[in-house]
């Protein structure tokens, strides 16, 4: 946080009393280019967040696409060994580290201030900052594949494969460097998380009555605090090994290979649940508006999400049964990857008594978060199979394990994401999306997606390994594999018209009101879509849902929304404590910078300099990243970060 | 293991089953396409019993199936006897090399992608690699073990049926990952010592001038890299050709082996198998039809 006072004590009154003007000109970003360079709004990033990771997860489907005709029948030659390899890595990339975590920080950069009554993230500029690392670093490795030295090893990206001798090419080279860039974006994205849930919700929000979503993106953020880390370390090294002569991999000087994997996939499983505890939040929320009922089991289902991320990280070498590890060893981790499915589980059975002991509403939404159980469930019983290392001796490296991450990461984040967009884009918007259409919307993804999917266990069953860019015609996979071919562009139709109708909602949807479902939270009591001080008065909250209260009297106590605290010397917002959400601060916000954007294009010319070997343009970059920095902290008497003492 | 693996997916399916009958049965009937703020808000039951009871039911199976994986691990890993056949077998970008290995150095010898073992015998395979990381995997026979550049995977092999069983890496391992297939050819054991007697043996020498000229030119052109046993061709970077005649398919069961195929691999590999080790070699067509005919009398 930028800056406290502690001196004032601010005057409580009626929302009415404080001018949306004045607030308006303290908030509000300048337009135009200047204002899109140094806007620290989280709605704005958020947006961003969420328009740049959609534009990436069209770019993904249409690699998948031109793969699925190359594997449409056998013996195609369609791309080569080399255009194969480097789309599904490529796929892989975009889809897992720029597509699946990027939209759900974008929707919880939007929604997190709004849900917890607050007015931004805890550190506005670093929230800038991780968008522009993100954009950067995205558009850095897509540089690599826009010239053919994309990715080509996989995501996974194995090493002796990714070593020098076996790819001398600049391939690795932008997906390493890359992938370091993007972690600052994720490490300080989760920093601000896990200080804004902390610190900045409404007066007594106390932690039992924060909106499941800030579970699941809290749990996400330490998560990645925690294991980013150790695969930054894993490509620093293997940069290090390829340009500058270490051994860290190389086995002929004492390296490990399996080094490489134990460092990614400490990462990499943890990783697979940030990618979907958030997204699992989204319908752990989105339901019970649908079913004009609270979640059933707030604290199961919340203490679920922490149990799943605490057991996630000690499963990850599930990925690695077949590489010769003790079977002690093996046994542990698949026992653990057994239970994982237990809090699972408590998520699952909370949904569907959700839906039974409710009235379900059916709306777009509600058919994408309620499908989504299913798709969950599937997803979760082949991960139960992979668990058991016999099992996953035959499956793992197969067509079932595509069918398994892809309901995962479909079912479990893309379809629980398109809800939450017919849940949230009339707040974001203020239209509504078109129902109609999105009807055809989700029945399209929903049958084109289980198509291309469902049988793919199948074809993994039946043996055809992954990443293999084509198949003879005797082993009997063409069938299935064609198919795949046809649900895979269903499933892309579906996703096209969402695109439609957002692009058509915006002009000509129905005005959205404050609250169109009628919905609990507190995002709900702000107009569609939000100011950009969010709340006129900072509200007091007395319940897990502020605007359900006087119709669920489970208590006497009311919320305060429209009565609360004026805090209008400059940007400011309520500062309150950890656990219990008393207010005990004033915090001092920033004003729109340029620091963050600058930082990063000094960082990104630093990234290009290790890349090129042109150590120059490396030096000048951190002295860019220096000069961004020191104007960034530089102390301001606004934020009371430097005080005038008089000499006596 | 097959049971375990049945096991497991029945259960899976079970689960699929009645958590999308919980989730049709609470939406079909009850769903209602109505206003959403004409429908009231209340809590109803507080619903714990669901989870407790939902989560209890499913740790029935989950107990079930880690018990069950445990011993079958058990059982698998303990030691297994003597083996009555072991072989080295190194994964290579993008064919497999089979060392048959006996006490008598006399006895073994080297060949490359299509592995005999007799049926009704345990086979050990050591694993390793050249390169790259692979994944030695017979469906039919057993699970994946990767091979791995500095160290030395064990995994068993047993047929009980004769037959051919198809193998195949599946581990990614570059442009060719698609195309390094194997075979395990399972024997009845007394057939299997005689294709071992005649592996063992060096190539039979030329008989003819012609013969004599092919020989000539394959260790000219392609002796730097393959191996024929009585020859000067001594390399080891590419499979042992010693006995190629004896062999069913070429190029890591790439192609069929007959005269066309084997022709048209050696004139130009790259267009068979784009990215494959082997370069297109500058020869004349009387030279590769010289060495041709000589591969073809290495039985």
């Amino acid at each position: 946080m930028p800056g406290v006072i502690a001196e004032r004590v601010p005057r409580v009154a009626a929302s009415s009393a404080v001018p949306r003007d004045e607030l308006e000109k303290i908030w509000q970003t300048q337009p135009g280019i200047a204002g899109w360079l140094s806007s620290v709004d989280h709605k704005e990033i958020g947006l961003r967040y969420i328009v740049t990771a959609f534009a990436f997860l069209l770019l993904g489907g249409v690699e998948a696409l031109v793969m699925r005709v190359q594997l449409a029948r056998p013996d195609q030659q369609l791309l080569t060994p080399e255009q194969y390899n480097q789309l599904y890595s490529t796929h892989g990339m975009t889809m897992i580290f720029l597509y699946a975590m990027p939209i759900l920080s974008g929707f919880s950069n939007y929604l997190w201030p709004l849900i917890l009554g607050s007015r931004d993230m805890a550190f506005p500029r670093l929230n800038a900052l991780s968008y522009w690392i993100y954009l950067a670093s995205g558009l850095f490795m897509y540089a690599g594949f826009a010239i053919g030295a994309g990715p080509n090893d996989g995501w996974f990206n194995y090493v002796p494969l990714a070593s020098r001798p076996y790819n001398p090419g600049m391939n690795i080279d932008f997906y390493a460097l890359g992938m370091i860039f993007l972690g600052v974006s994720t490490t300080v994205g989760a920093a601000n998380f896990i200080v804004t849930f902390l610190r900045t919700r409404a007066p007594g929000m106390s932690i039992n009555r924060v909106p499941i979503l800030t579970w699941g993106t809290l749990t996400a953020s330490v998560a990645n605090v925690l294991v980013v880390p150790s695969v930054s370390l894993a490509f620093c090294l293997l940069w290090m090994d390829r340009q500058i002569g270490t051994h860290f991999f190389d086995v002929s000087q004492g390296g490990q290979a399996l080094l490489w994997q134990h460092l990614f996939w400490m990462f990499g499983h943890p990783w697979v649940y940030a990618i979907v505890l958030p997204a699992m939040g989204m319908v752990s929320d989105g339901l019970p508006v649908f079913c004009r009922r609270p979640l059933v089991g707030y604290a199961p289902v919340a203490l679920s999400t922490v149990a799943t991320m605490m057991l996630g990280f000690g499963v990850w070498v599930h990925h690695m049964f077949a590489t010769g590890l003790p079977n002690l060893a093996l046994s542990f981790f698949s026992g653990a990857s057994i239970i994982i499915t237990v809090p699972s589980a408590v998520a699952v059975f909370a949904w569907t008594a959700t839906i039974w002991l409710g009235r379900p509403v059916i709306t777009t939404a509600f058919l994408y978060f309620a499908s989504m159980i299913v798709l969950f469930t599937i997803g979760g019983v082949s991960g139960f199979m992979t668990a058991s290392v016999p099992v996953d001796w035959q499956l793992t490296d197969t067509y079932f394990v595509v069918a398994h991450i892809h309901y995962v990461l479909i079912g479990i984040n893309l379809f629980p994401v398109i809800g939450g967009v017919y849940l949230w884009f009339p707040k974001m918007t203020g239209r509504m999306l078109d129902e109609r259409l999105g009807r055809w919307n989700f029945w399209t993804t929903f049958i084109g997606f289980n198509l291309a999917f469902l049988p793919m266990h199948l074809t993994g069953l039946r043996g055809m390994p992954r990443r293999i860019y084509t198949y003879p015609h005797e082993m009997g996979w063409d069938g299935l594999n064609l198919i795949t071919t046809i649900g895979s562009f269903l499933l892309a139709l579906g996703v096209l018209l969402l695109v439609i109708n957002v692009l058509t909602s915006l002009r000509h949807g129905v005005a959205a009101g404050a609250n169109p479902w009628d919905a609990g939270t507190l995002e709900w009591a702000t107009p569609s879509p939000p100011p950009p001080y969010n709340f006129r008065v900072i509200p007091h909250v007395a319940s897990r849902h502020p605007l359900w209260e006087s119709r669920l009297k489970e208590s006497d106590e009311r919320s305060l929304i429209e009565d609360g605290m004026v805090l209008d010397h400059g940007r400011e917002t309520a500062g309150s404590t950890p656990l219990d959400g008393e207010p005990d601060i004033i915090l001092k916000m920033p004003e729109d910078s340029y620091a963050p954007f600058l930082l990063t294009i000094a960082a990104s010319a630093g990234f290009c300099g290790l890349l090129l070997h042109l150590w120059w343009l490396a030096e000048v970059g951190v002295a860019g990243v220096d000069v961004a920095l020191a104007v960034w902290l530089w102390p301001e008497r606004r934020l009371g970060q430097r005080v005038e003492v008089k000499h006596v | 293991m097959v049971a375990l693996t049945w096991g497991m997916l029945l259960i899976a399916i079970g689960v699929v089953i009645a958590i999308s009958l919980l989730v049709l049965g609470g939406v079909v009937g009850r769903g209602r396409h109505v206003d959403i703020a004409s429908v009231p808000v209340e809590r109803g039951g507080n619903g714990l019993r669901w989870i407790w009871i939902g989560v209890g039911v499913s740790s029935i199976p989950l107990v079930v199936a880690l018990v069950w994986t445990v011993s079958v691990l058990a059982a698998v890993s303990a030691p297994t006897g003597k083996p009555a056949v072991v072989i080295e077998v190194t994964g290579a970008q993008w064919w497999w090399k089979a060392r048959y290995m006996d006490r008598d150095p006399a006895r073994i010898f080297t060949t490359a992608n299509e592995i005999h073992i007799p049926t009704g015998e345990p086979v050990q395979i050591r694993l390793t690699s050249a390169d790259v990381i692979h994944s030695f995997w017979v469906p039919a026979l057993g699970g994946k073990t990767d091979t791995i550049p500095g160290q030395t995977n064990v995994t068993w092999l047993q047929a009980d049926m004769a037959g051919t069983y198809r193998g195949q890496c599946t581990e990614f391992c570059g442009w060719q990952h698609a195309h390094m297939g194997f075979l395990v050819l399972a024997q009845p054991p007394a057939q299997f010592r005689l294709w071992e007697d005649a592996q063992i043996k060096p190539a039979r020498p030329p008989t003819s001038p012609q013969e004599a000229a092919g020989k000539a030119a394959f260790e000219f052109h392609c002796g730097a890299c393959h191996t024929v046993r009585g020859s000067k061709a001594g390399g080891s970077v590419a499979p042992d050709l010693t006995h190629i005649e004896s062999r069913t398919t070429l190029a890591a069961v790439t192609l069929p082996h007959m005269v066309g195929t084997l022709s048209g691999w050696i004139a130009d590999p790259q267009a068979i198998k784009p990215g494959v080790h082997m370069p297109v070699m500058d020869i004349s067509g009387p030279e590769l039809e010289r060495i041709r005919s000589y591969l073809q009398t290495l039985e």
